[in-house]
């Protein structure tokens, strides 16, 4: 393999493993946009959705058990602010944040009572096991550009949403002046329901397009939340764009390292990339200085 | 004078009471207790869930046909959920609470390893389910394991590689205790078989895509051959990730890929991928009068239509380390620990699933290379290779 082609494949396995980690990030933001809340049980909603349409797909054709697994899933993700946030009297960023710490144990262990600690996984969308798109001399997997055409179509409305409907501004007003946005007539608890169903089907929605290449098993959710995470924070919180961005960036930044160390040493590279940045700009990569602000868009 | 009166009164009573207790009639009726350690939730599940499941079906299965010896056996059953520590808990509690006669698992290298020296202290017989070489060598009294050995997969592969001329190969390995048993192993047998190891790269376990790692092993010029040793889903990913680069050489897996549930992961892309394994996955294709047949034919017969799921190699690793023991208390006559561990050590050509065991004083696997065969993935089915 010559080396132009090398390169641009090395490029192309870090866009495939940064567009997972893009697409998880997405969820990351949209509960921190409404609540500033970041929410650990992320991976857990990604891990549901493809558990919930691997099982559905037995029944119904595939584009169905990909709605199905969505529609479940932010139904799950609603149910659990009714029931976990909402009695909350004081509803302070860490008493939330650890509240989802505990809501992803639970999730993992009730997963894996209600199926088992099997791996499984959703058939290719396009193409099989096999297939691959060829161009100059590289190869990349159908399934990927389906990762990102998801990427593509939630960043956009998601954005359209935040931006343009009087629902979303309510949720950006929510996480900006909770206070004020009270006075203005906003129902803070029924905005906090919304976004977190809406992460939740965003992770379910992650959960059944990266389900063919990661395969879908109870305990993936953490180690999937931990590059989401990273992920959004490289960003910078609170934009999916930038989520968008922070993903593709870990995933490129990882499998250049895997090029010229041993490829044990690859997160570590990755990381070390992070804090430097971090270091630089605390707010991320394309976050704004402005605290608060940070959560606007 | 009143006192001691006493005092020597109740010390009589007590002395009957315990003889009482202690009659042989009562220990004769009492089920034999025998432990068992598997992870049958966490990370290695997939080992311990169908030993578990073994275990149990074994046990119901002995008892209805009147059991050992004329007594029931009893499984006290652990979940370590792959933790060493709790590993080290739950032995303890078999030992000093339980008083097992013998315990079976633990169902990893790691957690083997973290309760060795406290069953051989405590002159408890240990068969482990795991395959690591550091479980028997240095070679404990009282620890015995059923699994075939890593070094002896991976003379498997490099003869096969001899076959096929192939000397200059990759090698890929998972940052987990198999992952790094294997990678020393096969580095070490490296040199002695004459290949040549061009790439040697140790992924995470828990990697979501492996484009990267391979796209090195497709740049380094002369590779004629990737083994791949873990026993985690990163199995199928290195499968489809290879034939997704256009990559055409053979890829050789460890023995844990002996679970039908990677090869259906993998599709297609599964196909031709070469593995050793126990006899166990190919049953059908053996001859009649294959000494294992009737073995492997009635196991997975009864574990399928039990589970209604696939049977594991890994299963059959609980299968052999219960049979053992239950083969050993017949022939000691006794469930008396001493005479158990010797005629375990005494044991020659019991016919379990990894194969035909012949423990010595010398050797606590009991397996030869024998034990192993190469097998392949056709049509998405286990099939022994054939050159």
């Amino acid at each position: 393999m010559e080396s132009g082609s090398l390169a641009l494949q090395y490029f192309l396995s870090g866009v495939t493993k940064g567009s997972i980690y893009a697409v998880v990030a997405i969820g990351f933001n949209l509960i921190y946009s409404a609540t500033g809340v970041l929410n650990f049980a992320q991976g857990e909603f990604v891990m549901l959705g493809g558990m919930v349409a691997v099982t559905l797909v037995h029944f119904v054709p595939l584009p169905v058990a990909v709605a199905g697994a969505v529609v479940v899933v932010c139904g799950v993700g609603c149910l659990l602010e009714i029931l976990f946030f909402r009695k909350l009297r004081r509803h302070s960023v860490l008493h939330m944040v650890v509240i989802t710490i505990g809501l992803s144990i639970v999730i993992q262990e009730v997963a894996l009572h209600i199926w088992d600690e099997k791996v499984r996984s959703l058939p290719y969308f396009t193409g099989n096991e096999v297939s691959s798109l060829k161009f100059l001399g590289a190869a990349i997997s159908p399934q990927v550009l389906w990762v990102l055409g998801t990427v593509a179509v939630t960043v956009v409305l998601l954005q359209v949403f935040l931006k343009y409907t009087l629902q979303g501004r309510a949720m950006r007003a929510c996480s900006s002046n909770p206070e004020a946005a009270m006075l203005a007539g906003i129902n803070i608890p029924n905005m906090r329901t919304l976004s977190f169903g809406l992460s939740a089907a965003l992770g379910g929605l992650a959960g059944c397009v990266i389900s063919p290449i990661t395969m879908t098993h109870y305990e993936m959710g953490v180690p999937l939340a931990i590059k989401g995470f990273a992920a959004a924070i490289f960003g910078g919180l609170g934009n999916p764009m930038a989520a968008v961005a922070g993903g593709l960036v870990v995933g490129v930044l990882e499998a250049f390292a895997v090029s010229k160390l041993p490829a044990a040493y690859s997160d570590v590279a990755a990381f070390a990339v992070l804090l430097l940045v971090l270091f630089v700009r605390p707010h991320g990569l394309f976050g704004r200085l402005e605290g608060e602000a940070v959560r606007e868009h | 004078m009143k006192r001691i009166l006493l005092v020597v009164a109740g010390a009589c009573w007590l002395g009957a009471l315990s003889s009482v207790l202690n009659c042989p009639a009562a220990e004769e009726t009492k089920p034999i207790k025998i432990g068992a350690i598997f992870s049958v939730t966490g990370p290695a599940s997939f080992l311990g869930a169908p030993e578990a499941k073994t275990a149990k079906m074994l046990v119901d299965q002995i008892n209805a046909k009147g059991g050992v010896l004329g007594r029931k056996l009893e499984l006290v059953l652990k979940d370590s959920g792959g933790s060493s520590e709790k590993a080290v808990s739950f032995a303890k509690q078999l030992i000093e609470e339980d008083k097992v006669l013998a315990i079976i698992g633990p169902s990893t290298s790691g957690e083997t390893m973290a309760i060795k020296s406290l069953c051989e202290e405590n002159k408890m017989i240990l068969i482990s389910c795991a395959a690591a070489d550091a479980i028997v060598n240095p070679l404990a009294r009282y620890v015995f394991k059923t699994p075939q050995k890593d070094s002896q997969a991976a003379t498997w592969i490099y003869h096969t590689m001899k076959g096929k001329g192939i000397s200059k190969i990759a090698v890929l390995t998972g940052n987990d205790g198999f992952g790094a048993s294997g990678k020393k192993q096969l580095e070490d047998l490296a040199k002695t078989e004459g290949i040549e190891i061009l790439a040697d790269e140790v992924y995470d376990k828990q990697a979501t895509d492996l484009a990267d790692v391979l796209t090195k092993v497709k740049g380094t010029p002369g590779v004629q051959a990737v083994v791949n040793w873990s026993i985690v889903p990163a199995q199928s990913i290195v499968a489809k990730n290879m034939r997704q680069l256009g990559m055409n050489i053979p890829l050789f897996q460890s023995h844990g890929f002996g679970n039908p549930k990677y090869v259906e992961q993998a599709g297609v892309a599964a196909e031709g991928t070469l593995f050793p394994a126990g006899r166990l996955l190919v049953v059908d294709e053996l001859a009649d009068s294959h000494p294992q047949k009737k073995v492997l034919a009635a196991y997975k017969k009864d574990y399928e239509s039990t589970y209604k799921e696939p049977v594991s190699t890994f299963g059959g690793h609980a299968y052999d380390a219960l049979m053992i023991v239950v083969e050993a208390i017949k022939n000691a006559g006794t469930p008396d620990r001493e005479k158990v561990r010797d005629a375990i050590e005494n044991l020659k050509g019991f016919v379990g699933t990894a194969g035909l065991f012949n423990y010595s004083a010398t050797d606590h696997t009991g397996l030869d290379l024998g034990a192993f065969e190469m097998l392949t993935v056709k049509d998405g089915k286990f099939t022994i290779y054939r050159k």
